[in-house]
């Protein structure tokens, strides 16, 4: 059977990062307050407010534009879009429907094929976000709703797809890219909670056209992907027929479900809105200069720091993560960036991930002193590890560092180095070779077992002896020293 | 012209309501007014609108809002500094 | 604020306000301790502002209207709010959910619509001046059918910020007065640019009515004068008119055959914008509560229903059915070329003379109860309405009686031109006093 084709489709959602809304002066950073705190006339919807466009945003939405190679229309304007809603205050939304700001763009990620792809983006526009809605109550004593609108009126630009992606995995890689570029545009944070959202559009080819609408998580667009398009095939497998609706996802179960028929029945009743100008902004575009953008920030890093194409693109695919290699590597880019490159593509994302950690929290500079110590043999790999784990963990509770130093006393991290030319008063206090000739005494079975050519008889040794010298010693060297000390005594 | 079915559904969409005893009559006058309305058919002209002005913006700058219970003060049912309103389903 | 106040208990047998406030505090400047009476449909803050609805009952703005503020740093004291249409929909104040007005001339007669609560006010010697709102005529019909004077400013030249939206794009809040002098002062309070009004411009107010009307010219359309106006009423006009030719104006026949169609542009733009504009009210931010044990479209249906009178439900179903799926090119974007049509004709007759006369209102005042038909209603509206699709500015000065009833002579200017038509009106007013 031919593997029938997926089509997707996406429309994400991304707050813009001004300091106040799309239409008031309430400041934009409500997370950490108490509820209808960043309320004013005009994002509250009272009767008798009005709208006045935040110039910024448009700015904003037009370096978007410009970064995704889109065509800024000579007039754009905003409309209402009409429905009932709790979280939407004035029973309509202004949002931008027949002329929208720009159109017609794409952005390249890397294809399932290999080599760059081009996703095309129909449009971009400019609307503002309704307030949020608490559930709350049961069944037995009534269930009934809660609102804060303190996110009424965050500006939102809602970037829409053309049907160009064929997998969960291209979606995933589109929307990792659209991030990133606008983190470099320096207009959207993706670390604030509930930044972005996004509608998924699947259908598998020659069927009919399903839309998965909220979800708000990176990692929930490829499940809600995976799960819709399975559910899909099911389908058809059994001989049934899609039927075109909108779906919800929901995170906690990570299925899609579909929601109440009322939803599908909306009119919204779009008309122009009266309240506000229209925009020529076209000629704006020359005027923008568009900062470093991911891919040619990738180039740069294998160029300049000879990064693997791998680890440019991990690096480069966060701005705060190409700010943190930059930073540690400034104070000794010949020395550190070998060590940097692995050290923060590889081991420092995964630990913090491990702790849901932002790099915001680590230090560059006392990264860079970690990789120094390592870089000159101070601490093995496997210290340098524990260590970092230490102090993320610390900051992770919101304790005080560590100094590396004083890690390495206490937990006698410092790497022993042996030499067998070094004079015999060396010799003598030599941990390292006590530690072998201990573990050769201790385990003689083993190394009976090494003679006689069995396998994992060596490795068993080896791990005996890291135990022994606690990861202090260098593993290559203990395995000549070790290596050489079984064939010694055979002789 | 606009049945009493489609009125009904109309008043529904504006989440009006429409009280059975009213609608024949409802259904009468909206009939009327909507006839009134076909003399548009006849309406010639270019679409574009003319506007008196363009790019009507204001700087991004910080503004106070209102205290919490000025927002809460005309809501008729609050918990918590939250706004109570019916469930969604 | 300086501490004054002055005392305010007037005989309201005409049931002209909704709130009254009866030690109203004042402060210095232009309007230091006159009285000002603002209609219920402009927030004020800590006074209850209901629209004449039940809907709002009870609602209490947090902020005032850019103009109240306006009015208060003037000095000025604000005496109550008066009655109206609910929500300005209707041209009698009898859609008022809290009882209609009564107008002083005749109290079995209707003040006008809907600013009726703010003509009867001056006209029963209350108040001076008075806030009115004009979308179609609310100014200019009452100020006819009471024999006062009110004044439609040039969209834009007034913030709406503050003023309850119906609808949105033909509205303006005007001043209104026992004279054309009261109506220019207050005028000049309350004309200029607010920031929070994407749609006001800067073109503040600082000007003395002058009289001369020397080699004015004014056109008169043959439409303000047809069929469907009363001829007791077009007889005191054109008395009127005559008397501006005697005062060195010349008059020029004209006219707008947009005139046709302009009655249905207006509803259908104002019902539009008002469907989405009255879709908020809902009863939970604000208004009688919603009942939270329902589900929320049936709590909302719920409220609406008690809360809207009939004609505003009648125009929040009118405006939903033009917006939706497949009528919009029908209704709402036909009804834009329609005004832009009436703009051209406008624009085209003031290329040829300076302003536009003739009456405000085809009839004089109506019985109370007169008019209960709808369409017929709207009908009357058919030589205001247009003034508000072109966006220019009109005002109207009393001008004589017919069958004991005031009538009003409106005169129409171009756009910007308020300072003309008030000096116009100045200019007649001063003759006959």
């Amino acid at each position: 059977m031919a593997e029938e084709q997926v089509i997707v489709g996406l429309e994400v959602h991304c707050q813009l990062d001004t300091k106040s809304k799309l239409f008031c002066g309430c400041s934009t950073d409500y997370r950490n307050d108490a509820p209808n705190t960043h309320v004013c006339p005009v994002c509250l919807g009272l009767p008798g407010a009005m709208p006045v466009l935040n110039k910024r945003s448009i700015e904003y939405a037009m370096r978007v534009a410009k970064a995704l190679n889109c065509s800024v229309l000579p007039e754009s304007e905003f409309s209402r879009k009409n429905y009932f809603y709790p979280d939407l205050d004035k029973a309509y939304q202004i949002t931008q429907y027949d002329k929208p700001l720009a159109e017609g763009g794409y952005l390249e990620i890397e294809g399932d094929e290999g080599g760059e792809k081009r996703i095309r983006i129909t449009r971009i526009h400019v609307e503002e976000d309704p307030g949020r809605l608490v559930h709350m109550g049961t069944a037995e004593r009534g269930k009934y709703s809660l609102v804060d609108y303190n996110r009424s009126g965050i500006p939102l630009i809602e970037i829409v797809s053309e049907p160009d992606m064929r997998s969960p995995k291209e979606a995933r890689k589109f929307l990792n890219k659209l991030r990133a570029t606008l983190e470099y545009l320096s207009v959207f944070d993706s670390e604030k909670e509930g930044s972005l959202r996004v509608d998924a559009n699947i259908s598998i080819k020659g069927s009919e056209r399903v839309e998965v609408k909220n979800i708000s998580s990176y990692k929930g667009v490829e499940k809600a992907l995976l799960f819709e398009i399975t559910r899909q095939k099911s389908l058809l497998r059994r001989g049934q027929k899609v039927d075109r609706e909108t779906r919800h996802y929901l995170e906690a179960r990570g299925v899609t479900q579909s929601s109440r028929s009322k939803e599908q029945e909306h009119d919204y009743r779009y008309f122009p809105e009266p309240d506000l100008r229209p925009l020529h902004v076209q000629s704006w575009v020359d005027g923008i200069v568009l900062p470093e953008l991911p891919d040619a920030r990738r180039e740069r890093f294998i160029a300049q720091y000879a990064c693997s194409l791998n680890h440019a693109r991990t690096l480069t695919g966060e701005l705060r993560l190409a700010n943190f290699f930059e930073k540690v590597v400034a104070a000794d880019p010949k020395g550190l960036i070998p060590l940097a490159d692995t050290w923060i593509a590889d081991t420092l994302i995964g630990e913090l991930n491990y702790r849901n950690m932002s790099v915001d929290a680590v230090d560059a500079a006392g990264f860079s002193e970690l990789l120094t110590l390592l870089k000159q043999c101070i601490i093995t790999d496997k210290s340098g590890i524990e260590m970092l784990r230490i102090n993320l963990d610390h900051l992770m509770k919101g304790e005080p560092i560590e100094k590396w130093d004083d890690l390495i006393e206490k937990h006698g991290f410092k790497k022993i180095i042996h030499t067998i030319t070094l004079s015999s008063e060396y010799a003598i206090k030599n941990p390292v070779h006590d530690a072998i000739i201990e573990v050769i005494n201790e385990h003689p079975t083993a190394v009976e077992d090494f003679r006689k050519g069995k396998k994992g008889a060596f490795n068993f040794l080896i791990g005996q002896l890291m135990k022994k010298t606690r990861g202090c010693a260098d593993p290559a060297e203990l395995n000549r020293l070790l290596t050489e000390e079984l064939t010694k005594k055979e002789a | 012209m606009a049945t009493e079915q489609e009125v009904r559904h109309i008043a529904e969409l504006a989440d009006v309501g429409i009280n059975t005893e009213e609608l024949a009559t409802f259904t009468h006058q909206f009939n009327a007014i909507l006839d009134y309305f076909d003399i548009l058919d006849r309406v010639s002209g270019d679409t574009a609108v003319t506007r008196d002005r363009y790019n009507v913006m204001r700087e991004d700058e910080i503004e106070p809002s209102l205290p919490q219970e000025e927002v809460l003060r005309n809501a008729a049912a609050q918990e918590d500094g939250f706004i109570k309103a019916p469930r969604v389903m | 604020m300086a501490g004054h106040e002055i005392t305010f208990e007037p005989d309201d047998r005409y049931n002209a306000f909704l709130t009254t406030c009866r030690k109203a505090p004042h402060g210095q400047g232009k309007l230091a301790g006159i009285a000002v009476a603002v209609k219920d449909n402009i927030s004020t803050k800590g006074i209850e502002t209901t629209c004449a609805s039940k809907i709002l009952k009870g609602y209490i703005p947090p902020y005032d209207a850019h103009v109240v503020e306006l009015l208060r740093q003037s000095g000025a004291a604000i005496v109550g709010k008066t009655n109206m249409d609910e929500f300005g929909m209707g041209t009698t104040t009898e859609n008022s959910a809290f009882g209609p007005t009564l107008n002083p001339y005749d109290t079995g007669r209707v003040p006008g619509g809907s600013s009726g609560g703010s003509a009867a006010a001056i006209a029963g010697g209350m108040v001076r001046m008075a806030l009115g709102t004009d979308t179609g005529g609310s100014i200019r019909c009452p100020a006819a059918f009471c024999g006062i004077v009110g004044l439609k400013p040039t969209y834009g030249r007034v913030s709406r910020f503050g003023l309850i939206a119906y609808a949105n794009s033909l509205e303006q809040i005007g001043p209104m007065g026992k004279t054309v002098t009261d109506v220019s002062t207050l005028m000049g309070v309350i004309a200029g640019h607010d920031r929070r009004d994407s749609t006001s411009h800067t073109k503040p107010y600082t000007h003395t009515p002058r009289a001369g009307i020397k080699g004015l010219k004014i056109g008169i359309p043959q439409e303000y004068f047809g069929a469907g106006v009363d001829p007791q009423v077009a007889a005191v006009v054109n008395k009127a008119i005559g008397r501006l030719g005697e005062l060195g104006a010349t008059t020029v026949p004209c006219s707008i055959p947009s005139m046709e169609y302009a009655l249905a542009a207006y509803y259908v733009t104002c019902t539009c914008e008002a469907s989405s504009n009255l879709a908020r009210f809902d009863g939970v931010r604000y208004g009688p509560a919603a009942d939270t044990k329902k589900s929320w479209h049936e709590a909302f249906r719920d409220v609406r229903r008690a809360g809207f009178g009939t004609e505003v439900r009648r125009r929040i179903m009118l405006g939903t059915y033009a917006l939706s799926s497949g009528y919009y090119g029908k209704y709402y974007a036909k009804a834009q070329i329609a005004r832009e049509n009436v703009k051209k004709d406008f624009a085209r007759i003031f290329s040829e003379v300076d302003v536009i006369a003739g009456p405000t209102m085809p009839t004089i005042a109506f019985q109370l109860g007169e008019k209960s038909d709808p369409l017929s209603m709207y009908l009357s509206d058919i030589l205001t309405v247009p003034v508000n699709l072109a966006g220019i500015p009109a005002i109207s000065v009393p001008c004589g009686k017919a069958a004991g009833m005031p009538v009003g002579l409106q005169i129409m200017g171009r756009p910007w031109e308020d300072e003309r038509v008030i000096d116009v009106a100045y200019t007649y007013e001063q003759a006959v006093t």
